[in-house]
């Protein structure tokens, strides 16, 4: 594709060019119209004048004859800016009048004629256009009446010219300038396809170029930048997490591989055997653990499962989970305690609900148990409430234990994130990330606070009252009322 | 017990096979879904096992082919999807039971027995009796040996689920989900210190022990004197 017919497929030259012909037409009708009302206009003051001359000189003649006419034509010949006269006997002798060499052509035409004629000007004769009206007298006398029409020819050929170099200035214009236009805006999208090329071919760090003026292409850079950050955010997202994959599945895998292969090297012994495949078979489930996590993480942030949503009470819930661990946390010697007040109902799943705020409790049991650097001052003690407050279920769980710093805490909701401190305790990571994308599912959010001392995590999403409102306006308007003639 | 296997991994197959035939059942198979169809029409099965995803015949349309022709053989889904949203559709398609890829055998075994017996008149009693042990459905009570033991609502509920499925091996998962209602993961194995509760309440003080743990497997109930 050259580069003059790409030119050519741009929206903004073919738009200049349709808006050209448009106007040219509309300019040319302007001006034809001018153009015949002027000269309509100047025809008929012409005849008019040349008529009215005409009718004097008749009198005249009719009163006076031949000789009172040749003087008054010899007397108005010499009025400057005057008519043309001429008149001649059979012999083609001028009698009187200010037109001379009359051409055989006028000098035999009856009526009224256009011809040439020549007159003194400054440095010699010019020759000049005129209108005439011929009349032949009896006794074979002519009279030649008529008008200079050099400068009413002038005018039209003025406003003939105007019309064309008009147009042609138009064209001219007209088709630079969509060049132009199309030119500049052809460069910056080529600078977009170039850029976009770019990001395509893997770097997802560069971002289209805005040029400032805020126009649609500006615009449309702008939402196509946001558009680019997110897919990077999420492309950072899946790379972190396949290393993590690495990490996280290729550490155990490698151990099982290892307890195998070290098996069958020792000399065959059935106990020995049956340990490793034992060994073998828990380190099997660990990785399919974290596998599944993996994948309901990945589903839930793809918008996925939660089909199952019905109205449910989270305080219940709430109480349900909390008795699922309540012997854990005796067993622990942690006290579990659930508060709520009443009933907070919610639209949600309750398996992925249930999951999540198992989750929770399991970690805060896990973790939340106070250090011995915190001193004897602080009971182990998990509680978990279920509230509402500003149209918002809330979830939450405290613990007493040495909690999160505030930099970690949004660390801490990323996939296979493990703080150092609990690395000694068995668990993937999943936990929170799987937690935060129930939240996200639901259209709440996780988020987490300082329990002084402890951590408090706090799940929230909407209350069900605002689905229900929804409803209520999203139904359908009553019908529109038939009218019968 | 008649098992029918209907899986097209042949690996898969003859490992189902071999090990329901250690565990004293009979196995047959099908390659695909037709085949399956055919051969759960006409012979009569305890079980089906069916795979979700079959060549020629989908698992779950066996399953509703099936059930619309009124053969209400107990069929156990395996699949490879997992969430709640897949399990519901399996058991509303007809399944019985879900499992989901990849499975420990002992899950399996624990689950296809439960379903086999499931259509036992048993279901419908009242009172649920393992030797001295006895449970009053109606009146919530449980006594062993005459005397009372007070259960927590939740204590009784598994005690009842145990009970019901006296004999035979019942998982953790099984518990959660049929107890609990709960079909995911709690991480920590929360099942097992509820049963040492319900444990110490119904054997600490009786020389026999009626609720016991099946290593690689669950648990079980039962009155091993007899």
């Amino acid at each position: 594709m050259t580069a003059l017919t790409k030119l050519f497929r741009t929206t903004t030259f073919r738009l200049s060019l349709i808006y050209l012909a448009l106007f040219s037409g509309a300019a040319v009708i302007a001006i034809v119209y001018l153009y015949w009302n002027t000269t309509v206009l100047l025809s008929r003051q012409l005849n008019q004048t040349i008529d009215a001359e005409l009718k004097g000189l008749a009198e005249q003649y009719r009163a006076g004859g031949r000789d009172q006419l040749v003087r008054i034509v010899a007397q108005r010949s010499r009025t400057p800016g005057s008519s043309l006269y001429l008149v001649a006997d059979k012999n083609e002798k001028q009698l009187a009048g200010n037109l001379s060499a009359v051409s055989p052509q006028l000098w035999d035409s009856v009526g009224p004629v256009e011809f040439f004629y020549s007159r003194p000007a400054p440095g010699g004769m010019e020759r000049r256009l005129a209108f005439a009206n011929v009349f032949r007298l009896p006794g074979g006398d002519r009279l030649i009446v008529g008008r200079d029409i050099e400068d009413r020819q002038e005018l039209s050929r003025l406003i003939r010219s105007t019309m064309l170099w008009g147009l042609g200035v138009m064209a001219l214009v007209g088709i630079g300038g969509g060049y132009w236009v199309s030119r500049r805006l052809l460069a910056r999208i080529d600078n977009l396809s170039a850029t976009t090329r770019t990001i395509m071919a893997g770097d997802l760090s560069r971002r289209l170029p805005v040029s400032g003026s805020g126009d649609e292409l500006d615009r449309l850079a702008q939402s196509l930048n946001l558009m680019l950050a997110r897919i990077e955010q999420l492309m950072a997202g899946l790379r972190e997490v396949s290393d993590n994959i690495a990490h996280d599945l290729k550490t155990p895998l490698n151990r099982l591989r290892n307890r195998v292969e070290e098996a069958l090297r020792e000399p065959p012994d059935e106990s020995s055997y049956r340990d490793a495949l034992e060994l073998t078979i828990e380190e099997a489930d660990g990785l399919i653990k974290t596998f599944n996590a993996l994948l309901s993480i990945a589903r839930l942030e793809a918008g996925a499962g939660g089909d199952h949503r019905d109205r449910l009470d989270l305080a219940a819930l709430v109480a349900d989970v909390a008795e699922l661990y309540e012997p854990v946390a005796e067993e622990r010697g942690i006290a579990l305690s659930a508060e709520t007040s009443g009933p907070v109902l919610v639209r949600g799943d309750r398996q992925l609900l249930g999951q999540a705020l198992a989750n929770l409790i399991d970690n805060a049991l896990k973790y939340g148990a106070p250090s011995a650097s915190q001193g004897n001052g602080v009971s182990p003690e998990v509680t978990v409430r279920a509230d509402h407050q500003d149209g918002m279920a809330e979830i939450a769980v405290s613990d007493r234990g040495p909690g999160v710093p505030a930099a970690e805490r949004e660390r801490v909701l990323g996939r296979f994130v493990r703080l150092e401190a609990s690395r000694s305790e068995p668990g993937s990571g999943l936990g929170l990330s799987l937690v935060a994308a129930v939240a996200r599912l639901h259209g709440g959010a996780l988020r987490l606070e300082d329990n002084e001392p402890g951590l408090r995590v706090v799940f929230w999403l909407p209350l069900e009252r605002d689905a229900l409102l929804n409803e209520t306006v999203a139904s359908p308007s009553p019908g529109v009322e038939l009218r019968t003639s | 017990m008649r098992v029918l296997v209907i899986e097209d991994d042949q690996e898969t197959a003859a490992f189902l096979k071999r090990a329901l035939k250690e565990s004293g059942h009979v196995a047959e198979h099908a390659a695909d879904g037709e085949v399956g169809l055919d051969l759960a029409r006409t012979n009569a099965y305890d079980v089906l096992i069916v795979d979700r995803m079959l060549p020629k015949f989908d698992g779950l349309g066996v399953i509703r082919a099936l059930r619309t022709e009124e053969i209400h053989t107990p069929a156990l889904i395996l699949s490879a999807l997992g969430e709640v949203d897949d399990r519901v559709k399996g058991l509303r398609a007809g399944g019985d039971d879900y499992l989901t890829k990849p499975y420990a055998f002992s899950e399996l075994l624990a689950r296809i027995e439960v379903l086999a017996r499931r259509t036992s008149p048993e279901e419908g009693s009242t009172r649920l009796v393992v030797g001295d042990l006895v449970l009053d459905r109606l009146s919530h009570k449980v006594t062993r040996a005459g005397e009372a033991i007070m259960l927590q609502p939740r204590e009784f509920r598994l005690l009842e689920y145990l009970m019901k499925h006296a004999g035979q091996v019942v998982t953790r998962t099984m518990l959660l989900e049929n107890v609990w209602d709960y079909h995911f993961d709690p991480q920590t194995n929360v099942i097992d210190v509820h049963i040492s509760r319900l444990r110490s309440k119904i054997d600490k003080n009786f020389e026999q022990p009626l609720l016991h743990t099946v290593r690689g497997a669950g648990y079980t109930i039962r009155d091993s004197a007899h």
